[in-house]
């Protein structure tokens, strides 16, 4: 298989097996969490339990006044990599080009040497919590494989995309690959690992919130 | 034309000058990427050439790589160095035909044993025995496995030659390969791809062989590194708008009007190595790009099955929506289904449940 078979095929089979693991198992999770249901509740409740949960939903992006600095380091490097991560992949031209010919329409960019230094920030975040994961023992000690997996996992994307974008010592067209293959393994271990609050984070956090406006006895 | 006739005597009853001679040698150093004092020793070498016997042997192929060398502008130094090389056999070219024509093959390679330079273009067809294209009665690639031995190396023109090019595309009916799969490491091979090639591109190569004797640096498909060294994309002149994020979003709108980059309308430019930017076409007229198309990245194995010509790099080469929309229903179902398995199976563990009173536990211990 030469660059070019790579290529094709990672634009083709590849993306549709990928889309196709990720979406069918992020659907199925969610779908299968919220199937399971609550068991009937007899008590009569004070409160009422959608308001809450939705509020709840926005009300943990805010910062907690009373964290630690180390509560606030973890928010802060926490905050810094999921928006650089997001304006990445959902505000670069190209990325918007693969969002436009799926979903049907598409979104104004934004300039490449905005997205270029978000990725970059980006990075520097997810090396930062690494480094705090490793030198932290409290932190080490809590770590579990799947956590250096999933990291290694996130990253992948972000520095072959750079690469691709500023192609250093490979050809584009390998380069590319690499981004394109690196983005499909993202994908497909979404569903299977801790990646997948991606979506269950906020059927969680609507049920936290559900939980305490639910305010009655449960029978 | 005297077989053994100098290069520079030809190049002179063509009615070129010595200034012109040395400015094409200066030309070839530079697109050649040799240092410019190179110039002078490309000249004292291509001087001294003598005319090598070349055969040249068209496969399955549209004769549009022949057009591109021979007839893509008015005769210049560059189309009579090709002028210039004995062509014992060109099947399109030659004024022989028939048993004529394949005796003036024959002669050739018998008599230019381990000297004559082979030029192919068309890719060879090997299913069933390669009947799909033959040449007065012998199949291409039998034609190809007697004219190999004694080559002193090979170049092949064109993508269909270097990668199998169109016939080679899916579903490939005649099993068309490349001129590399038949010749493999036996000899020397230099592969010319484009569709067609670039003219100077191969007068290049022929300048380097003659003038040093050997063929160029490749790269790892086989290509000159002098010419196909950079991508389009790295050399285009419409490189800063890319880096800018401006794109020309259809044909006729203001962004193609202004010169934008044609990413958006599937430019394969990025993963297209070719000379095309910097040498372009039509004696240094234009290339695709700068008359407003996307390169199709011609140059590049398996060309015809990268997905449309029009679709981004960045963007599935296949229908992804259907599969996704399905993919959406599927987890659903499934996940309805195996939620309503999990309640049914709570709902049972309760019934199985056993109350255990304080009694009980008196009696078991």
């Amino acid at each position: 298989m030469n660059e070019t078979e790579l290529l094709t095929w990672l634009r083709g089979p590849g993306l549709l097996i990928a889309i196709t693991i990720f979406v069918l198992g992020v659907v199925f999770r969610v779908i299968q969490n919220l199937a399971i249901g609550m068991p009937e509740n007899l008590a009569e409740p004070k409160g009422s339990t959608f308001g809450p949960g939705v509020a709840t939903v926005f009300r943990r992006f805010k910062f907690h006044r009373h964290s630690t600095n180390r509560g606030y380091f973890t928010l802060i490097a926490g905050y810094t990599f999921h928006i650089g991560l997001l304006l990445t992949l959902l505000f670069l031209d190209q990325h918007i080009l693969l969002f436009k010919s799926i979903l049907g329409f598409g979104w104004p960019a934004l300039p490449t040497v905005l997205i270029t230094f978000s990725a970059l920030i980006s990075i520097g975040a997810l090396f930062a919590v690494l480094v705090y994961r490793v030198m932290d023992p409290v932190r080490r000690k809590l770590s579990v494989y799947q956590d250096y997996l999933v990291w290694v996992l996130t990253i992948g994307p972000l520095i072959t995309g750079y690469l691709t974008m500023h192609p250093i010592g490979l050809s584009y067209t390998l380069l590319l690959s690499l981004h394109i293959i690196s983005a499909e393994i993202l994908l497909i271990a979404i569903p299977f690992t801790s990646l997948s609050h991606m979506a269950s984070l906020f059927v969680s956090r609507w049920y936290n919130g559900a939980i305490a406006g639910y305010k009655g006895v449960k029978s | 034309m005297p077989r053994d006739e100098y290069l520079t005597d030809i190049l002179r009853r063509q009615g070129i000058s010595r200034r012109g001679f040395l400015k094409f040698c200066s030309a070839m150093a530079s697109l050649m990427a040799l240092p410019p004092g190179m110039a002078p020793a490309i000249a004292d070498a291509l001087s001294k050439a003598r005319r090598p016997s070349v055969i040249w042997l068209s496969f399955q192929e549209c004769t549009g790589c022949t057009e591109s060398l021979t007839r893509s502008h008015n005769p210049t130094v560059e189309s009579l160095i090709l002028d210039a090389i004995s062509l014992d056999y060109h099947h399109t070219l030659q004024a022989a035909s028939g048993t004529a024509a394949e005796e003036a093959r024959e002669h050739a390679m018998k008599e230019f044993f381990g000297k004559y330079l082979l030029i192919v273009d068309g890719s060879i067809p090997i299913k069933d025995g390669g009947v799909y294209s033959t040449i007065a009665g012998m199949t291409n690639l039998q034609m190809l496995e007697d004219a190999i031995e004694g080559a002193a190396a090979i170049v092949a023109v064109g993508t269909c030659a270097a990668f199998g090019g169109l016939p080679h595309a899916n579903p490939n009916p005649t099993g068309a390969v490349s001129v590399l799969d038949i010749v493999k490491d036996r000899k020397p091979v230099i592969n010319v791809p484009g569709c067609p090639p670039i003219p100077v591109v191969i007068t290049g190569v022929l300048a380097h062989y003659l003038t040093f004797g050997t063929v160029p640096d490749l790269d790892h498909h086989h290509r000159p590194l002098s010419f196909f060294g950079d991508s389009i994309h790295d050399r285009c002149y419409r490189r800063p708008f890319y880096d800018k994020g401006l794109f020309a979003k259809t044909f006729d709108d203001e962004g193609a009007r202004n010169g934008w980059c044609l990413y958006e309308l599937g430019c394969k430019g990025p993963t297209t190595y070719n000379a095309c930017a910097t040498s372009k076409w039509n004696n240094g007229t234009s290339f695709p790009i700068q008359s407003g198309h996307p390169c199709l990245g011609c140059s590049e194995p398996d060309f015809w099955d990268a997905g449309s010509f029009y679709s981004p790099l960045s963007t599935p080469s296949l229908g992804v929506s259907k599969v996704a929309a399905t993919a959406v229903a599927a987890g659903a179902i499934t996940g309805v289904a195996f939620g309503l398995y999990d309640q049914r199976k709570r709902k049972k563990a309760r019934q199985q449940h056993k109350k255990v009173s304080v009694e009980d536990l008196g009696e078991t211990s």
